[in-house]
């Protein structure tokens, strides 16, 4: 085991490309968290699993956090990471695919991607760092802003009901849902772990801090360590949450492992079965 | 596994599909849309039936990622679709010229604009397939004008994108899809195939996006081979790093994707003439309506007049000299197309003022009749 107080430093001299850092987040921002999150998990599977993944990533401040791990990894263009990913796992399955998207870059503009990859199945990682706004902009309302929220384009308030992504994944199909923020270090980790040997479609919220717009425009707690406490204080897991009204439920963030099916077969095993089929009718 | 060599009658939309998988293609992704819909439908069937992956997606935009993502992943991979699913696609298309991705796309040209003329051709697009997209880049388009042209320019294109790390275009329309014809298929082994260039060198020492010396571009590995590559989309330097602000890495970088498309136009242009030893009207014509074009130049030799044929099948990079030289060699240039006249710009360029050029367009749906561009020629003699 590597000595605690050099944690850090020896993870990112093992994963990362150093020679691009320091990397470009804000001072306190959570996707730093969310880096060693990921490369824990991964220190943890072993040097195997590493060896064979992949990320792949799109636009917006989430988009550039797998792009410092020393591997494969495609930033793709904004909304889009699924669909690329889609086809690369299609093509290696035996890679794991790894995508970490943003809240407005899964569920705004990538939204139809991310349904039809938990619809068909694929055994991708997908990673959606929910910060409840367009952060790389300069701070818009996006899908997960709470309503009556203030942002750049919400003056008056966001009029907006935002979206569950666990109830609208679970519905298209996928098969591994987390939800944790990023005072949730070890369930998140062990939930990316889970995810990543996982046979089908997994995805994992992480609410994370953004102390520079979120922080300041929606939480009026611009350090980030406030944000952290909110999240602590805010949180209700998935267990308890069952037992309290909606009106108690209002504004929290419910964590927790919300799902694990293993009843539903991985598409690149449908594919495999399906060339076979091809194969033996000819041309 | 593959179609047999021989001679076939085959549709447009087929004969790419058989071009395609003997050119290695490995992976296809598309949407239905008319009327390229027939290029997906056999690609389902014959995709897994030589061990490739077919997947239709959810819309063009995943579409074309998704070739992009297969690329990667070392599959030739290519993607069909019309003019709105075109439109689509214009942003991945900018994904794969910056992230120098190999792919071909098949616009199969229809009426427009927007969901227009759903099952009647055009050549609407073919300025399109050189600007769509956002920024500056170069870009490869073909016109087929047969169904065998179909066949030939999709191993032609897969050789083209592996050869130039860069989107190929075939701009084929409507009547060039659907067109069923003999496609002559020849010996598998005499068939050209360009595989894609892989790094020698140990990862440590690979540099993504710096060509060897005297290539135009870098070799490509692919994703799980250990390379740690970068694909980015944000201006990058040889490394695949952002760039940020360094105006001068990103003028090298764009130049260098500009320019290794530009600077080889004469190994990229393929054309065809006919009657043009001695002719005094040239007519320039290509895709579908370069079949038109020809029963007229036919047509005015009947007549006595001293016409002949340039059909262009690489439309971009446009060949200025091609196009200049005839200008000097004729009185006039015919140009008919199927769109309000959009080649006919780069002809009158390219022609820097030598001869006439007069535009025959034709819009709606529908092929040029033969005399129409009787008619023009005629018009140019007087």
């Amino acid at each position: 085991m590597i000595p605690e107080a050099e944690f850090e430093h020896v993870l990112a001299k093992k994963y990362m490309r150093t020679e691009i850092m320091p990397h470009a987040f804000c001072p306190g921002c959570g996707l730093g968290i969310i880096e060693r999150m990921i490369l824990m998990a991964f220190e943890e599977l072993g040097q195997e699993e590493w060896d064979r993944t992949v990320f792949v990533s799109g636009i917006g401040c989430s988009g550039w956090t797998p792009l410092y791990f020393r591997r494969d990894a495609a930033h793709t263009l904004h909304g889009r990471a699924l669909a690329f990913a889609t086809a690369l796992k299609a093509s290696r399955p035996d890679l794991n695919v790894v995508v970490v998207m943003g809240d407005g870059d899964s569920m705004g503009i990538g939204g139809n991607h991310l349904i039809h990859a938990a619809r068909r199945n694929i055994g991708i990682t997908a990673i959606i760092a929910t910060n409840m706004l367009y952060s790389l902009t300069g701070g818009q309302m996006s899908p997960t802003t709470p309503e009556g929220a203030r942002t750049n384009t919400t003056p008056y308030g966001n009029i907006e009901p935002n979206f569950d992504l666990m109830e609208l994944l679970k519905a298209a199909g996928a098969t591994y849902l987390a939800r944790w923020t990023t005072y949730h270090f070890i369930q998140a980790k062990n939930s990316i772990k889970k995810a990543v040997k996982h046979k089908g479609f997994a995805a994992i919220e992480i609410v994370f801090q953004c102390p520079t717009y979120a922080g300041r425009y929606i939480l009026n707690r611009p350090d980030p360590r406030d944000m952290l406490q909110w999240f602590k204080e805010n949180s209700i897991p998935l267990g308890v949450a069952k037992n309290k009204s909606p009106e108690e439920l209002k504004g929290k963030i419910i964590v927790g492992e919300y799902l694990h099916r293993t009843d539903r077969k991985e598409y690149t095993e449908r594919l495999r079965e399906l060339e076979e089929r091809a194969k033996g009718k000819g041309r | 596994m593959y179609v047999e060599p021989g001679t076939h009658l085959m549709q447009g939309d087929e004969a790419i599909v058989e071009g395609a998988l003997i050119a290695g293609c490995r992976f296809f992704a598309g949407y239905p849309i008319t009327p390229a819909t027939e290029i997906a439908e056999r690609m389902s069937r014959r995709m897994p039936q030589v061990g490739g992956v077919f997947m239709q997606m959810e819309d063009e935009l995943a579409s074309i990622m998704a070739i992009i993502g297969a690329s990667w992943a070392g599959r030739k991979s290519m993607t069909a679709t019309s003019g709105p699913g075109y439109s689509l696609m214009q942003e991945g298309l900018g994904y794969a010229i910056i992230t120098e991705t190999p792919v071909v796309i098949v616009d199969v040209q229809r009426g427009g604009p927007s969901t227009g003329l759903v099952t009647l051709p055009s050549q609407g697009d073919v300025m399109q397939a050189r600007w769509g997209s956002h920024g500056d880049y170069a870009t490869i388009a073909l016109a087929p004008s047969s169904a065998q042209d179909m066949f030939d320019l999709a191993i032609k294109a897969f050789n083209l994108a592996e050869t130039y790390r860069n989107p190929v275009i075939i701009l084929a329309d409507e009547v060039i899809a659907h067109v069923r014809e003999p496609v002559k298929v020849p010996p598998h082994e005499e068939i050209e195939i360009v595989e894609r260039r892989k790094p020698t060198v140990p990862p440590e020492e690979y540099i993504p996006y710096l060509p060897d010396r005297g290539e135009w571009v870098a070799p490509m590995p692919a994703f799980g081979e250990g390379y740690n590559v970068l694909v980015e989309s944000v201006m990058h330097d040889e490394f695949g790093h952002r760039i940020g602000t360094d105006h001068v890495a990103a003028e090298r970088t764009i130049k260098r994707i500009y320019y290794k498309i530009e600077k080889n136009v004469e190994k990229i242009a393929m054309y065809e003439e006919k009657y043009m030893d001695d002719a005094e009207i040239a007519v320039v014509a290509y895709g579908s309506t370069a079949r038109t074009a020809l029963r007229a130049v036919r047509e005015a030799r009947n007549q006595g007049i001293k016409a002949g044929l340039i059909r262009l099948i690489t439309l971009w990079p446009f060949y200025d000299r091609l196009i200049e030289e005839a200008a000097n060699q004729v009185r006039a240039i015919v140009v008919p197309e199927m769109n309000m006249g959009k080649i006919v710009r780069e002809v009158d360029r390219a022609s820097k003022g030598q001869a006439k050029v007069i535009s025959v367009p034709k819009v709606g749906g529908v092929l040029h009749h033969p005399d129409e561009i009787l008619a023009a020629i005629r018009s140019a003699v007087r």
